[in-house]
């Protein structure tokens, strides 16, 4: 694509994202770029710019937006101030590797380092937490540095970019002529796949009697959820997911053994340290899924499918690392692995999930004491929905239940901030969710701290009329840290309690339909009217105060030093 | 093995980029690593540039920098090398008072002996030159400080690997 007439910079900073096929940006105006935001105007029947309540929304709502559309989120801010409150958006992007593509306003050229009114050093301060950045100060520079950001946040292992553009950048005029990058000579995004170590790796599996799949989101960054489901199912091998990986199968599938890690299940935790061959397959061993790294699955041979080499060796030895694509190795594997049924060892899964029903699961979604339990609401939104909706989750005790007991028929269906813990995260990335995929049931499911953190997204729902359904599970404290201070530190809770205001009154201020339920028989009703609503709806649910999450591996504790209670 | 605290010189092949110091300074900075020196320059092919970085760390600890560090865009390849395998050369320069050259005849000898230059005397002051490894330049340093140094200041270290690096064929392969 190119054409021949000058344009401003400004100009071609909107023409670069309609080449690149972005039809929603998110953001918030200011001085340094205006420019930009005087074309977004003249191009809106193009580009939907969503004006969110703080910059931070809208890096959430474009991670939201990328997480279940698979497409780069873009989100632009001034300088100074605005460009600093994306920090946390992005360093919440890096670690869950999302792409996303953040434009930034600068100060003019002549001014940069003088101090100057909103000036700051975001290319220094972003550093740490992109995978690219970038100054532009020549107007020139800007079609191929865009396209350089889409590239770089998409391929790969995906990430986010930030581009820094001056307005005197933005002001001057130029030839526009735009190309798309399709490679950079300094950077190979995605390794070639080696056929001994495929080989290797078949010869492994082939030859287990105790094997284990642990699969992370690289399964779903990489499309392969239908060879992935292959893989599965002629090895016969249990697979368990990471808090990132879930619904890139169905939650209801037989082989399907559900999460590691901290806050996981009871049986995949024990086992880990059973199983003979461990294979990773897109995911990087944090530490909330390994906990103690020198008792984790020691006894086992390590298989690892990965794309980005660094994670290789970095937390735990891979005695054969598959290194590519997960599309692409799990292709080129399926040729070399036999049929195999493994149902003696999968009958220890069940054994062990019959144990963790009958001490934790039964208790949390078919409670029989008075207070509500979050998991019962989970289990209430999964009966409306039929496991259809995307379920976006904020931090801490709320998102652990959710993520535990919400089912899944389609991927990318979870959408949490798991790597960083970002609390404020859910209420703007559902919003972004929802508007890529407006088909789509989106349902925000967030604890009353976190909600608070970014609260006055709910501007955003009611001016952009983006039709979400919100549930705040209301235990009138900051949950995770509260359960922590009662296990490891007696109960002292410190500034964990939280006197909350009046959540349905908010709602309605924005003229936002909501409900507020404490009574175990309204659960059910309310939970139908806000899944039936053609609206957003907010829906707050006043929960047993002082519950805890269970299972749980201790920190600095082995996976299978997990307890019950 | 992997675990002992050892000096690694770390060379790294990169595009000319603004802010890619800062990028890989902030590697080591997250880990909480002391850079012994670091020195950036062109390198044998047009165009790209060598950082030559010298840490105290275990090998465990180096291989997984190595693989943050690679990973940046604008890197074409990051090496690590023990001490062994490298080339390797220091620069410095010290600042004396003229007097003392022919008051103490000793540091004639000095100068000598350690095949330091003398780049410039003046009535005050002379200032000597010193390329070589770490410990030459800190033996001449202690045996000069006896007679008093107004001024000293050293180079990091700058390396050549021993074995072949490869760049060329790294960039050829690329086929944009």
């Amino acid at each position: 694509m190119s054409s021949q007439k000058k344009i401003s910079g400004s100009e071609a900073v909107v023409k670069c994202l309609i080449a690149e096929g972005v039809e929603i940006i998110y953001g918030y105006p200011g001085g340094a770029i205006m420019p930009v935001y005087d074309e977004l105007h003249k191009y809106e029947d193009k580009i939907h710019h969503v004006l969110t309540r703080h910059e931070q929304g809208a890096t959430h709502s474009a991670q939201g937006f990328a997480r279940i559309s698979g497409k780069v989120g873009v989100a632009i801010a001034t300088s100074g101030p605005g460009a600093t409150n994306l920090v946390t958006g992005l360093a919440d992007a890096q670690i869950d590797s999302t792409p996303m593509v953040c434009i930034t306003g600068q100060v003019a050229s002549h001014l940069l380092g003088s101090d100057a009114f909103q000036e700051t050093d975001i290319v220094g301060i972003s550093t740490p937490v992109t995978k690219w950045n970038h100054q532009i100060t020549k107007a020139s520079d800007i079609p191929n540095i865009l396209a350089k950001a889409f590239y770089i946040a998409k391929s790969g292992r995906p990430g986010p970019v930030l581009i820094d553009i001056t307005k005197d950048a933005q002001f001057e005029m130029f030839d526009f002529n735009y190309s798309k990058v399709t490679g950079i000579r300094s950077y190979k995004p995605v390794p070639k796949p080696q056929i001994t170590s495929l080989n290797l790796a078949a010869d492994l599996i082939n030859n287990a009697s105790k094997p284990m799949i642990v699969w992370g989101q690289g399964v779903i960054l990489s499309e392969a959820e239908k060879e992935f489901l292959t893989f599965v199912e002629k090895t016969g091998i249990p697979a368990a997911w990471t808090i990132m990986g879930v619904s890139a199968i169905p939650t209801s599938h037989p082989l399907n053994v559900g999460m590691v890690g901290m806050h996981g299940n009871y049986a995949p935790n024990m086992l880990t340290n059973e199983c003979d061959l461990l294979v990773a397959i897109g995911m990087r061993f944090d530490d909330r899924v390994t906990g103690n790294l020198d008792k984790y699955a020691k006894q086992a041979k390590v298989i690892h499918f990965e794309i980005d080499p660094a994670e290789i060796n970095k937390n735990v030895k891979a005695d054969v690392p598959v290194l590519g694509d997960a599309k692409e190795t799990l292709t080129k594997i399926l040729p070399l692995l036999k049929s195999r049924k493994h149902d003696k060892w999968l009958n220890n899964f069940k054994k062990l999930y019959k144990i963790e029903y009958d001490s934790v699961i039964k208790n949390d979604l078919f409670p029989t004491k008075e207070g509500l339990t979050m998991g019962e609401v989970i289990k209430e939104i999964n009966t409306y929905t039929k496991g259809n909706a995307a379920v976006v989750t904020d931090v801490g005790q709320h998102q652990m239940i959710a993520c535990r007991y919400a089912e899944f028929n389609k991927s990318r269906s979870n959408i949490t901030s798991g790597g960083l813990g970002t609390m404020g995260f859910a209420l703007p990335a559902a919003i972004g969710a929802k508007m890529a995929c407006p088909e789509r049931e989106v349902v925000a499911v967030i604890g009353d701290g976190g909600y608070q953190m970014t609260i006055q997204e709910l501007g955003t729902i009611f001016q952009s009329k983006v039709p979400v359904k919100i549930v705040v599970l209301n235990n009138s404290f900051l949950g995770m840290v509260r359960q922590w201070q009662q296990l490891f530190f007696e109960k002292r809770y410190a500034s964990t309690e939280l006197v909350n205001p009046d959540f349905t009154a908010i709602a309605k201020a924005y003229y936002i339909k909501s409900k507020k339920v404490s009574k175990r028989e309204e659960l059910a009703t309310a939970v139908e009217e806000m899944i039936k609503s053609k609206e957003s709806f907010f829906l707050e649910v006043v929960v047993e105060k002082e519950a805890n999450v269970f299972p749980m591996i201790p920190s600095g504790a082995a996976v299978s030093d997990i307890r019950l209670k | 093995m992997e675990k002992e605290i050892k000096t690694f010189t770390v060379s790294i092949y990169t595009e000319n980029n603004i802010g890619l110091l800062n990028r890989i300074s902030a590697i080591f900075q997250r880990r909480h690593i002391n850079i012994e020196s670091l020195n950036s320059s062109v390198s044998e092919i047009k165009g790209v540039y060598r950082f030559t970085i010298i840490v105290k760390v275990t090998e465990l600890q180096i291989k997984k920098i190595i693989g943050q560090i690679d990973k940046q865009i604008e890197v074409i390849k990051a090496y690590y090398h023990n001490e062994d395998d490298t080339i390797y050369q220091e620069s410095c320069l010290f600042k004396i008072k003229s007097s003392l050259l022919f008051d103490d005849r000793q540091i004639q000898n000095i100068i000598k002996d350690s095949n330091a230059r003398i780049v410039t005397v003046n009535k005050e002051f002379f200032v000597l030159e010193k390329s070589g490894r770490r410990k030459e330049i800190d033996n001449l340093y202690d045996r000069l400080n006896e007679y008093g140094i107004l001024q000293f200041v050293r180079s990091g270290a700058v390396s050549i690997t021993k074995q072949p690096m490869n760049i060329s064929e790294i960039l050829s392969e690329f086929k944009n």
